[in-house]
């Protein structure tokens, strides 16, 4: 608590990366991310070539490559699943050192490595650049339902709230003798979880009260008109639109 | 003048048929800072949230600076009657500081210049200029109950309503908040189980309890009398000499 820190992924700083309008990250993100998933996965350079230009991006954001390769620890447990794939295809097999694996299962497995790893990267890299709460005004300017965003927004508010309650639950737990090894001794976990619900429940109706009792009425008021200008989109565009010329180029040269 | 607060006969039952108030009266002067002294269970939130329009009474009638609690004008009266509530958690709920003072404001329907002059003044009022851009979260209890105070300080109202503003607060914290409630020009309701916070801060108090007012006067009076603090369920702190009071 009264650390300056806004959000754990978030990496304060002044780069042109960080002062897009979040919009524009999210849009151009998203594109990439299209582009780069409808690549035909035989176009190995053109993998390179996505990954030498998010590298560029990082870049410019000056977001360090080591800590960018660390947040792509997250995608591990979907890569297990990729890892599987040359083992138990079907079909054509070849030696790889020594191992039988399945030609198809090895194009499935790289296909799922490369693809994945090069969308968790842009997002990572927009997490890093955008604090949580431009991030939602982002996509409220990209027309996203207010209602979702606003659920977004409280989510993002109060899973500190409800992570501290949990903590606290625990340690009133363990501080009673309770030493969960087992789980038939899950017993008292699922209670806090069932007495945690209620609390957020009534915390819920605690927040809409305050809120009733400021003038809300249904709606959201709009603070500021974030609007990006067309020199931004164009600027923030650059990386999709590459993205799509090479997407275009790897099937026109595919064999 | 008109009294800030008036409130007539008030009788309230909670849909369940559990009464909670039972012909509450009292009117609170502009200017005044009044506690609501009373134990748990008096029927004090209750009443505060009649004073805003949450709850409706089912019997008398709540009138604020002149104008009663109505359906037709629950948003006016909503402006008026500025309610800090216990948790501050509960009251901020925006990404930022400054947006969470922009709401109440921005919900008043207030935009642009005017919207940041309101925010800015409501900030500085509680000290709190400087954190503007942080996410409450992040912020130590003290501060974020002074930002909540902040929150509805921007909607200028007419009364400000302080549910157990001591709550949870560490000394130091509680005596910033003191300074800044001193420091106020705002009718105040303070509603609190804290009697020396209501004595330094408060020179009249109503006492609470079953759901009616059982007392009204001075506040130092009040403590003054054991007798009728221990039957409302009200307890000064160790220590406290209520002769001590008489001289106050």
């Amino acid at each position: 608590m009264g650390a300056g820190h806004a959000h754990p992924l978030y990496l304060p700083g002044t780069s042109p990366l960080h002062r897009a309008p979040p919009q524009c990250k999210i849009a151009a993100s998203l594109l990439f991310v299209l582009a780069v998933v409808a690549t035909p996965r035989e176009a190995f350079w053109a993998f390179g070539l996505y990954a030498v230009a998010l590298a560029g991006v990082a870049t410019v954001g000056r977001v360090p490559l080591t800590l960018l390769a660390r947040r792509l620890v997250i995608e591990l447990p979907f890569l297990l699943f990729a890892v599987f794939l040359p083992f138990v295809g079907q079909g054509e097999r070849v030696e790889v050192l020594g191992v039988p694996m399945a030609v198809g299962g090895l194009w499935g497995a790289w296909n799922i490595v490369a693809k994945g790893t090069l969308g968790v990267a842009a997002s990572a890299i927009v997490a890093a650049t955008t604090p949580v709460a431009e991030l939602l005004r982002g996509l409220e300017r990209l027309r996203l339902p207010k209602l979702l965003v606003t659920i977004a927004g409280f989510m993002v508010r109060y899973a500190d709230v409800i992570a501290d309650e949990v903590r606290r639950m625990r340690i009133a737990r363990i501080s009673r003798g309770h030493d969960p090894r087992w789980i038939w001794q899950a017993r008292a976990v699922a209670a806090s979880a069932g007495t945690l619900f209620i609390r957020s429940y009534e915390r819920g109706e605690r927040v809409y009260l305050a809120m009733v009792s400021r003038g809300y009425a249904g709606a959201m008021p709009v603070l500021e008109d974030l609007g990006a200008t067309r020199a931004q989109w164009l600027a923030a565009l650059c990386l999709p639109a590459m993205a799509a010329l090479v997407a275009a180029t790897a099937w026109g040269v595919r064999p | 003048m008109t009294p800030a607060l008036e409130v007539e006969g008030v009788a309230f039952a909670y849909p369940d048929g559990h009464q909670a108030l039972f012909g509450v009266s009292f009117a609170i002067q502009r200017g005044e800072r009044v506690a609501l002294l009373g134990p748990n269970g008096a029927g004090k939130t209750t009443l505060v949230l009649q004073c805003n329009g949450v709850l409706m009474p089912g019997a008398g009638r709540v009138v604020v600076t002149g104008l009663p609690v109505a359906t037709e004008h629950l948003k006016e009266i909503r402006r008026r009657v500025g309610i800090v509530f216990q948790d501050p958690d509960d009251q901020l709920f925006m990404p930022t500081v400054a947006e969470d003072v922009a709401f109440g404001p921005a919900n008043l329907g207030l935009r642009g210049a005017e919207l940041e002059t309101r925010v800015k003044a409501a900030l500085a009022a509680v000290g709190m200029e400087e954190h503007a851009g942080r996410p409450p979260h992040h912020l130590s209890f003290g501060q974020r109950r002074r930002v909540a105070v902040a929150t509805v300080l921007a909607m200028e109202p007419d009364i400000l309503i302080l549910d157990e503003p001591s709550s949870n607060l560490d000394p130091a914290s509680r005596r910033e908040l003191a300074e800044i409630v001193t420091g106020l020009d705002v009718t105040i309701l303070m509603v609190t189980h804290d009697l020396p916070y209501a004595l330094q801060l408060c020179p009249r108090a109503l006492v609470m309890n079953g759901g009616a007012i059982t007392a009204d006067g001075p506040t130092a009076e009040l403590l003054a009398n054991a007798e009728r603090l221990a039957a409302n369920r009200l307890e000064l702190p160790f220590g406290f000499d209520p002769a001590a009071l008489r001289a106050h």
